[in-house]
Formats: structure tokens, sequence, C-alpha cells
């Protein structure tokens, strides 16, 4: 079931908080490089999908496949591992840790892999260079912009050099031109990274960064291109 | 438009609007209501605010119940010491119908006081102490609770050996010092006034009971000021449990409109209805502690629940002082704080904190100290001085420590990733960890100085007393004296398990009899009756028959010698006894001079000694039987053996454990007790640190998450949460060695001392150290709950 | 869009051929539909007839006859007045969409799956656009997010219509 070349797949996800399906036989698969955009409308169950592929949670059922690993078959410790060396995150808010400076922010998921804080910071400062926030390394989250930080946020999803960036609502908190523009910095990057990007969003115009879209409605997910 | 505009309810007519007391009343108790009504999260605060309070408060009352309790223990100790017939306690009541014989058999076991009367009643209608209801029949004794507890415990026989009397009732609360208090009296038929026995003519001594000594004065102080000054840091940082929260909550009052001082009356009412709260918690918290406070010893102390009464005035000036504080330290805490409508501003520190008005804080109290604050072992203390001294000195460490916290954390960088998590967030407000610290430093400060303080004065006791147990450990003094009572204890002492050496003889003074002025030192030189085997240990003598008289001369002393001499006149008479029970002795002219030898106690016998035919022991008055026992330590419980044998030969027998014992374990359990009290204020603060840890963790809830998603590891946040607690721990803890070493070094200076022991702080650090695991391992269960992906959902 | 009054705003900036004025049309304008030369010369003959352009000359050098318009003070009048006056915002229904799904219902065939064929049409279109706004430059952002704005609009509009389908199911086919 799982389609030719796909980086992460998975097939028939269940998953139920208390008595309400938030994930009712859902699959999905994405290639290397490929940026996918999940939509669909509020509690449709989206960011349970995305939870589930990233291996945040598990689900109830069905199989998650990356790179030729079964997802659901590894302890919680090997997931973390994995998130930490393969997985990239970028969300709505809140994600940026308020008392480290931008730069240590970007270069925590590289200190979490174990990299030395020299060569880290180093590393984030090239990134942020790449996002146009470089000139923040010093400052604090709370004393940058929404759309600044974001970009911070999307830096430090791509300082580890993962195969794939979850990326949930990333510009929900911003104004138009704003998240345009963040949209447009991680799309860039994660194209000539070769990252494969899952969009979490409900807006179009984001969606339309992407290379396909995927519309989750009451737990299932449909690939709009098969679906036509 | 019209149908809707014609369903809307009429608004109220405006009021005209209200002065200002009513306003300040109306928003006090919005904020009561708030903090009554805020739903279950304003409710925990509220409850955390007040059990914090109640704490607190509890503490403080109880430390206000101290006066009574002394007075109360002390009027009992009163009401059951002998009435006294004259100045000397040696003076014996005339014998009448109401009149009572005693002898004081206060023993000790295992380190233990047990004290006791042997009794016989004159006449018919005997004086009886407080709490028993007539005079033990022969042979029987009343005992009180605690006593007949430990007698009916297993391995307690020896003691039993020792009070061969049967228990035929109880002694009352009213007779009793404290609960814990081992008492016992007993009946006899054989007691007169020739074997020790004293007559008594009433119960109840009402002299001035002496002042405390200096000294003891000063130890009061610091125990007051090292134990309530973290009790009321504690109750300033309870009121602040949760602050964060309500601030958050205010805004949103803001944003209907309320200005800025409705928002602050709010908040003073919220902590005003958390303390008031806390004062009714502190009082239930007080009343059922002291139900159980019978069960606690400390420093051979225990109360009766009903001596914890607090004073009135205390306890008042508590129920003003705490609600009061509380707002203040609200409105205080709400100055670095704007509550705008749309959220909260923490208003920024521009410059870091300053160390020039805190650092002469500290010296200030070391100033007043040396200045004003030396002790007269004899002349009365002046509180003040010290008091203020020990007070600014704690508080300015208390003040000292958010700037070195500030200081330190701002130079740290870098490090592994839990580190620089830690240090970052410290860096970012290290206040409130500061402050929860702070009331660490000055607990540790406070009993480390106080401590230093024990020590010195217990170690200048030792060396006062100059007692060496490797001669002697233990001493009887009976005044028991019958013919051959002396060469028969000597011999009872011997045959005792793990007895040594005994060395025994009969002693009193004999002096030049003559008419003296009051400032003329009458010639006196003891007079020791004894076998010649005994003389012989005692002296050099040659030829020695029953009979015989020796003057003896410490050798090598040559003023000694000559004032021996001028009472010991070959011929002549000497008076022997003193006060109203003298006889004349003539010293027979044939007595040679002998030279004094060292016994096998290493101590040296002079002054005029005589055979047992040359005077009857039996009619020396004021004579003693004094026995020198050294023993076997490595026998098991050779001291109480020992203790036996003595109770054998003669209840009344005083006996003496000449190691420094007793003085050791006061101050041990003064050391304990001490360790106890700063342990349990230590935990309250733990309580604090770890409700606002907790507290943070809950607002960080999302980022939590978001790690987790990142593939942090639980260790990870685990190690930062513990960096997080350990370095303001340290760091105060670091200030509070020094700190408390050098109030410590002052206060020994005061009382003209020397530190003993510099090391004292050691336990105490420990103790601050276990705070940290002990907070951290806590926060652990909510930090690994809270960091789950729950957080990251939005929908 | 008035071809008319936009050569005329061309013609502002000086006189020019017909030819140029295709030219620059179609290079500023006309992505999506380029000009024929012939509708660039029977509007120029309307304007010359109304008096808002004149003939400002004729070359021809070794080719066929080439004319240059001019603007006259009447033509800069007009233009102002086009663009001083706003467009007439029209409830723009999705008529032809509408009638689908209705018919849809009608039929029993799967209104959902038409709605989802649409938006996956438009969300085609939208990232066509956006890749296009991607590579060029500001003129063809803020055209290209025009266009995307609108298909957003129809996109809300879509996604609204299905979550009320079994709405709209029991008014039209109760």
């Amino acid at each position: 079931m799982i389609p030719e070349g796909s980086l992460l797949a998975a097939h028939d996800l269940r998953k139920t908080y208390g008595s309400t399906p938030a994930l009712d036989g859902a699959s999905f698969s994405v290639h290397p490089g490929e940026v996918v955009a999940v939509m669909g409308p509020s509690g449709s169950g989206k960011s349970t999908l995305l939870h589930c592929l990233a291996g945040i949670i598990t689900p109830d059922s069905g199989t998650i496949t990356y790179a030729g690993r079964e997802l659901s078959a590894m302890s919680d410790a090997e997931r973390s591992a994995l998130r930490r060396s393969d997985f990239g995150f970028v969300f709505q808010f809140g994600q940026l840790v308020p008392e480290l400076t931008c730069v240590e922010n970007v270069a925590l998921p590289l200190r979490l892999n174990g990299v030395k804080r020299k060569a880290a910071e180093r590393t984030a400062l090239e990134w942020m260079e790449r996002l146009e926030v470089d000139d923040l390394g010093t400052k604090r989250p709370g004393e940058v912009s929404g759309g600044q930080g974001q970009r911070v946020a999307v830096a430090r999803a791509l300082a580890a050099s993962p195969k794939v960036i979850f990326a949930d609502e990333p510009t929900g908190a911003l104004d138009s031109l704003n998240g345009e523009r963040v949209m447009e910095l991680l799309t860039e990057a994660a194209r000539s990274a070769n990252v494969a990007v899952v969009l979490v969003t409900h807006e179009a115009r984001v969606a339309a960064y992407s290379d396909r879209d995927v519309t989750v409605r009451d737990g299932r997910a449909r690939d709009m291109e098969h679906a036509v | 438009m019209t149908l809707l505009e014609e369903k809307l309810p009429a608004a109220p007519p405006r009021p005209a609007s209200p002065s200002r007391g009513s306003v300040t009343l109306r928003d006090l108790g919005l904020g009561i209501r708030f903090a009554a009504a805020g739903g279950r999260e304003g409710w925990i605060r509220t409850l955390l605010t007040a059990v914090g309070v109640g704490l607190g408060v509890a503490l403080l009352l109880l430390a206000s119940s101290v006066p009574h309790l002394l007075d109360a223990r002390n009027a009992r100790e009163q009401a059951r010491s002998e009435n006294r017939a004259s100045a000397y306690s040696e003076t014996n009541a005339p014998k009448s119908d109401s009149s009572v014989l005693l002898v004081n058999t206060t023993t000790e076991y295992h380190d233990r006081t047990v004290a006791g009367f042997l009794m016989r009643a004159d006449g018919s209608t005997p004086v009886l102490p407080p709490g028993i209801d007539r005079i033990p029949a022969p042979d029987t004794m009343v005992v009180s609770p605690a006593l007949r507890e430990l007698l009916d415990e297993p391995g307690n026989e020896l003691l039993r050996e020792r009070l061969p009397y049967e228990i035929t009732g109880t002694i009352r609360d009213a007779g009793l010092r404290s609960p814990g208090e081992l008492l016992y009296y007993a009946g006899s038929d054989t007691l007169t006034p020739a074997n020790g026995g004293h007559r008594i003519g009433g119960y109840g001594d009402d002299r001035q009971g002496e002042p405390l000594p200096p000294l003891l004065i000063v130890l009061v102080i610091m125990v007051c000021v090292v134990l309530l000054a973290p009790v009321a840091i504690f109750i300033a940082t309870a009121v602040r449990f949760g602050g964060d929260r309500r601030d958050r909550r205010l805004a949103a009052l803001r944003l209907v409109g309320a200005d800025i001082r409705t928002t602050r009356r709010i908040a003073a009412g919220e902590a005003l209805f958390g303390a008031l709260l806390g004062l009714l918690f502190g009082l239930a918290f007080f009343l059922v502690g002291r139900q159980f406070v019978g069960a606690v010893e400390i420093w051979d102390v225990s109360a009766f629940p009903a001596d914890l009464a607090p004073d009135l005035r205390l306890a008042s000036l508590i129920a003003v002082a705490v609600p009061l504080t509380a707002v203040l330290v609200t409105l205080v805490a709400m100055r670095s704080v704007v509550i705008e409508p749309l959220g909260v501003v923490r208003r920024g520190r521009e410059r870091g904190r300053r160390l020039w008005w805190r650092l002469p804080v500290p010296l200030a109290g070391l100033a007043v100290l040396a200045l004003w604050g030396r002790v007269e072992e004899y002349a009365p203390v002046n509180p003040f001085p010290i008091t203020a001294g020990a007070v600014l000195v704690l508080f300015g460490l208390a003040l000292l420590l958010p700037w070195l916290v500030e200081a330190c954390v701002n130079r740290l960088r870098g490090g592994p990733v839990p580190w620089q998590l830690a240090t970052r967030r410290l860096q970012l407000s290290s206040g409130a960890a500061s402050r929860a610290v702070s009331g660490v430093t000055v607990a540790v400060a406070g009993a480390i100085a106080l401590q230093m303080l024990f020590a010195s004065m217990n170690a200048d006791f030792n060396r006062m007393t100059g007692a060496d147990p490797s001669r002697a450990q233990f001493a009887g003094y009976s005044e028991d004296v019958t013919g051959e009572a002396a060469t028969s204890a000597i011999e009872q002492f011997r045959a005792t398990k793990g007895v040594e050496v005994v060395i025994g003889s009969v002693e009193a003074y004999a002096s030049k009899p003559g008419d003296y002025a009051e400032d003329e030192v009458e010639p006196t030189t003891s007079l020791t009756v004894g076998t010649c085997e005994t003389l012989r240990e005692l002296a050099r003598i040659g030829a020695c028959e029953d009979g015989d008289t020796f003057v003896v001369h410490p050798p090598g002393d040559k003023d000694m010698s000559a004032w021996v001499d001028e009472t010991a006149r070959k011929g002549e008479e000497v008076e022997i006894g003193y006060g109203n029970k003298v006889m004349r002795w003539t010293l027979p002219a044939d007595s040679p001079t002998v030279q004094g030898r060292e016994d096998p106690m290493g101590e040296t016998h002079y002054g005029i000694m005589a055979t047992t035919g040359a005077i009857d022991a039996g009619k020396v008055p004021g004579a003693t039987i004094t026995t020198q026992i050294r023993v076997d330590h490595s026998v098991p419980d050779v001291a109480e053996h020992v203790r036996n044998t003595a109770a054998r030969i003669d209840p009344g027998m005083r006996f003496v454990t000449i190691e420094s014992v007793e003085r050791n374990r006061q101050y041990a359990s003064i050391q304990t007790g001490l360790q106890v009290g700063a342990s349990a204020v230590l935990l309250l603060i733990a309580l604090s640190m770890l409700v606002s840890q907790l507290e943070q963790l809950r607002e960080r809830r999302r980022l939590l998450s978001v790690l987790v998603a990142f593939g942090t590891r639980r260790a990870t946040l685990g190690w930062s949460v513990l960096w997080q607690t350990a370095v303001p721990v340290v760091l105060g803890l670091a200030v509070a060695v020094a700190g408390g070493l050098g109030l410590g070094a002052m206060l020994v200076h005061l009382i003209e001392k020397d530190v003993s022991d510099w090391w004292l702080f050691w336990p105490m650090a420990g103790v601050g150290g276990a705070l940290i695991l002990l907070v951290t391992l806590l926060s652990l269960p909510p930090l690994w709950r809270m960091m789950r992906p729950d957080g990251l959902r939005t929908e | 869009m008035s071809i008319g009054h936009t050569l005329l705003g061309l013609l502002e900036s000086g006189p020019r051929h017909g030819y140029d004025l295709k030219r620059t049309f179609d290079e500023k304008f006309g992505q999506d539909r380029p000009l024929h030369y012939g509708q660039v010369y029977s509007t120029m003959s309307r304007l010359l007839k109304n008096g808002l352009v004149e003939v400002d000359g004729v070359e021809s050098e070794g080719g066929p006859e080439r004319k240059r318009y001019a603007i006259t003070d009447a033509g800069i009048t007009d233009v102002s007045q086009w663009l001083a006056q706003p467009e007439k915002p029209e409830p723009y229904l999705q008529s032809t969409l509408y009638t689908k799904v209705v018919l849809a219902l009608l039929t029993g065939r799967s209104a959902a799956d038409l709605l989802d064929s649409q938006r996956s049409a438009h969300l085609r279109m939208m990232r066509i656009l956006t890749d296009r706004k991607r590579k060029g430059d500001l003129a063809d952002q803020l055209i290209c997010d025009h266009a995307l704005f609108h298909l957003e609009a129809d996109l809300r509009w879509l996604e609204l219509t299905s979550a009320r389908l079994d709405q709209l199911a029991k008014v039209v086919a109760p």
C-alpha cells in the first residue's frame, strides 16, 4: 500500500480521543523534497495526522513507514531520536524558548543532537542568514516581531538538516505579507535542500506554495490529485 | 433594528460617583470575591497562599507561646519545690504533724534524668507536692506517666532493679514540669535526719526566680531571630503564589475599564483574603498541632498542650501584621508590573541590581553588634542591639542574594543544553528564584551562627570543669554515714560488674575554732576518716594501727602545707562540721606529719587523716562518704550497674558522672533541635519553591510540548529543572555559609569566647543540597506529565 | 477592462505608432490575452472619430504606412474621468457552479465530488499563479495576488457550500 518512492507514508490511520474519532482511516504519503499541503476544516484531524506522521503520538491502528522503518513499532526513545535527527518542526506560535537568544534557539536541535555549541551556533547563523534574520542573533524571542520569530522558527526547523519538516499552521499568527514571505523562504529553502515538507494549513493561499494538496475531512485524508 | 432595540433591557441609571472610601472597599471586596470565587484555579491559588501563610502563622503562634510555656513550667517547678524555712537549703524545718522527711534520690538512666524523692511523713497530715494525693506507703511509689511507660518497656530491668518499689499511683500533670518528665515519689519508713533525710514544712517556693543568665538571653534572642526571620520571608513569598495568573486576570479587568489603582486595590483584596484565610488556617494548625506537642521533646523539654497559650499581645500583633504584610508585599510586587488592558508588561530592569545600597545593611548589622552588643558575663543584657544587629545581618544577606545571583548568572555562558536553558532562564528572571532562596539563606546563616554560639559556649564549659574522665568516671556522695558504711560501700562497689578501681573515705571539714571577722578567712582543712588500708592509698603512711591520726601535707606545696598546719595544730582542738552542727575534737599530739600521695585516680589528698578507731565516723557532723569509681567502659551498661549499686547502698546518694556526658547531651539535643527547626523552615521554603516551579512549568506547557516534538530527551529538561533550582540555592548557601560564619564569629567574640569549630555548617549545607534534590524530584512527575503532545493541540 | 481607456493612458506619456501601442499593452497588461492588431486599429479609429486622439504624423520608410497617434486634451480629460470613477462592485454569483450543484443534487449525483474537483482546480490554478508570482517582478506579484485573492474567495465559497450541502439538499430536493 506504500506508494513507490515515498519517504514517509501512512496507511489507514485511526486515532480516537475519548469517544471522538480524530482519524478514521487516513492515508498519506510524501516523497523526498516534496511539499504537501494538508488542508481541511477545523477539527477535521489534520493536526492529529501531522502528530502521528511525526511520531509525536501513536495512532490506535494503522501503519506509518519512514524510510523503510515502521514508526509505530519504535519505542518512545527511538521516535524521539528520529525526531531529533530527521524531522524539523514549525508551529503556529509559542515555539521559541523565550529565555534563549534567537541564535541559541536555532542551534537548539543541533545541540540536542550532540553538536558542540560553537559549531551549532555557526550553522544556526548561516540558516538565519538564509531566512534574512541573521541580525537578530543575540535578541530574545520576546524582542522580535511575529514574522521575524516565525522565520527564526523556520531556520530552527532547517538547522539540523532534517529530511522532513512538519509545519502546523506556520503562518497562522502572521499577516498575509509576512505569512507569504515565510512560506516563500520555507519552501525555497526546503526545495533547495531537498527537504520534504508536510504543511498543515486551512488557508488556500498558503497551501498554494505546495506541490500537492491533501484534504482531511472527518478523519479521512483524500489526495486531490488522484481523486479527480 | 427597532425590534431589537425594544428587546434590550434598559441600562440601569448611573450612580452618582461614589466616595473614595467606598470605592476602596468595593475594590477590596471585589478582590476578595475573586479570591473566593475564582473557579478551581482561583481556589487552588488562594488555598496555596492560605496554607503557606497558615504554616507561617502557626510557627509564629508557637513562638509567641514560649513565654507562657516557660512561665507555666516555672510555676509548676516552684510549686513542687520546698517552701524554704531559711535561706539555707540545709536548714531543716521544725518537726510537726505536717512536716515531711525527704531525700532527693534523682538518678540518671541511659542519659535521661529520673527525678525522685524518698519521703516519710512525720505526722498524720503531711504536706504534699502537687499532683499526688498522699505520701506513698513504705516501699511503694507513684510515678509520672512517662516513667511508668519507661519501666514497662522491655530492656529496662536495670532501672526497675534500681527503683524496687511497687507502683501504686500516677502523678498528675499539675505535678510535672512537662509531659515527658521522668519522676517518682517513693515512701520510706527508715528515713531519718541522720541518714540523709531533710525535713520540710511545706511546698511552694515563692521566691522570685533568678533572671536568665545573660548568655542564655543572647541565645534565646538568636533562636527567635533565626527561626522567625525565614518564616517572615516565607509568608511574603506565599502571598505571591500564583501572581502571574492573577496579573493576567487583572489585565482582563483593565480591558473592561478598571484603572490601575483599581487593579492594585483588587490585588490587595485578594492578598488580604488569602492572608485572613491563612490566619484561620494558622490558628487551626496551631490548635491541632499542639495536641501532639507532648510527643515532641526538644532540649529535654516537652510541653503540655495547655502550656502553649500564645501571649495575647503577640497574638494580636500577628493578627494585624500578617494581613498588613500581605497587602504591602502585594503592592510592592505590583510596582514592577504594569497591567495594561491587553496584557501584563513586566517593567524590565534596564540597570542591573546595585550593590552599593545592599552591602551596607549586613555590614551595619555587624557594626551594631560590634559597638553595642558586648555581653558582660554578669551584667544585665540589653537585648535590642543584639536583636537589631542580628536582624540587620540576616536580612542584609537576603538583600545581597538577588544581586549576587544576578551578577553570577549574567556571567554564565554556554555549557550543555540543560545548563544553558537553566542559566538563560535565570538571566531572564532571577528575581523569583532569589526571593524563594533568600529564605533558605537567612535560615541557614542563622542556624550556622547559632550553632557556632552553642558550640563555643559548650567547649568553654568543658574547659572550665577540667574534668578528666580517664581518672574517675563516677563519684558518689552519701550522707548516710554509719559505722562501717564507708568500708561496706567500697566493698559493694568493688563487687560491681565492670568496676576497676574504687577509692572511698569519709570526709568532713575541720577548722580552727575562734571568732572571726566577716572578711577573715577561717583556716579550714579536710578531715578524712578511713581504715589504714584506705589511708595508705591517700598518703605515705608508714606504720599504721587503728586509732592513729596523721597530718598530711601536699607534696611540694609549701604554702598549702602551712595552711594545713594553721588548722591542724597537734594537741589542740579543731571544730568539725559547720553551721549549727559542730563538734570539737582534739588532734592527738603524737600525730605524725606525712606527705600526701596521688591516689589511683591521680588526685592528691592532704589535711587531717584519722583511722576509724581514732574518731567515730558515724558521729562526725556534716560527714559524707566520698567514693570515686573508675569503670571498664567495655562492659555493657556498666554505668547503670554502678548506679544500681549506689542506689542499693543509699538511695539518697548523690551520684555524679564526672564525664561531661550530660553537657554534651544537652548540646547535642540543642544542635539537633536547631537542625530540626531549620530543616522545617527549609522544608517550608522548598514547598514555596516547588509551587513556583510548578506554576512556571504549567505556564510553559505548550513550549514543553514543542520541545518534545523536537525530540528533546526528558533527561535534558529534568537536568535543566535541577540546575535552575541548584544554581540559586548553591549561591544562597554560599552567602549563608559566609554570612553565618561571620555573624557567628561576631557573636562568639561578643560573649568573649573563641570559635571552637569552623566546620559546623556542613550539616546545614547538606540539608540545603537535599532541598535542591527534593524540589527537583517533586517537579519531575508533573514535568513528565506535561511533556506530552497534548499541549500542541490548538483546536 | 476598457481597452480604449488603457490605450489612451499609454499615449499620455508621448505619441506612439499603433504597433508600438500593441506591444506595450501586451507587455504590461496582456499576459493572459494578447491584443490583436486589428483591435488596436479599430479602437484607434473610434478614438480619432471622437476627437480623443489625433494623428501626429505618418511614416513609411520602406514598408507599410504607419500612423503615429497623439492624445488630445479631450483625451486626457477622458482618461482622468475614467480613472477617477470607481468600478461598479458586482455581487458576482457563481451562477454556473451554483446551477451545477443544484442540478447534481436534483439528479442524485455527488455534489461533494463536484465541489471537491472544483476546489482542486482552483487550488491548481492558485499554485500556478503562486509559482509565477515567485519568479516574477513586483508587477507580476501584484497581478497574481489579485487573481489569487479572487480565487481564494471562490474557494471559500466552495468550502462553505460543501459544508452546507446537507442544508442545501433539504431546500432543493425536499
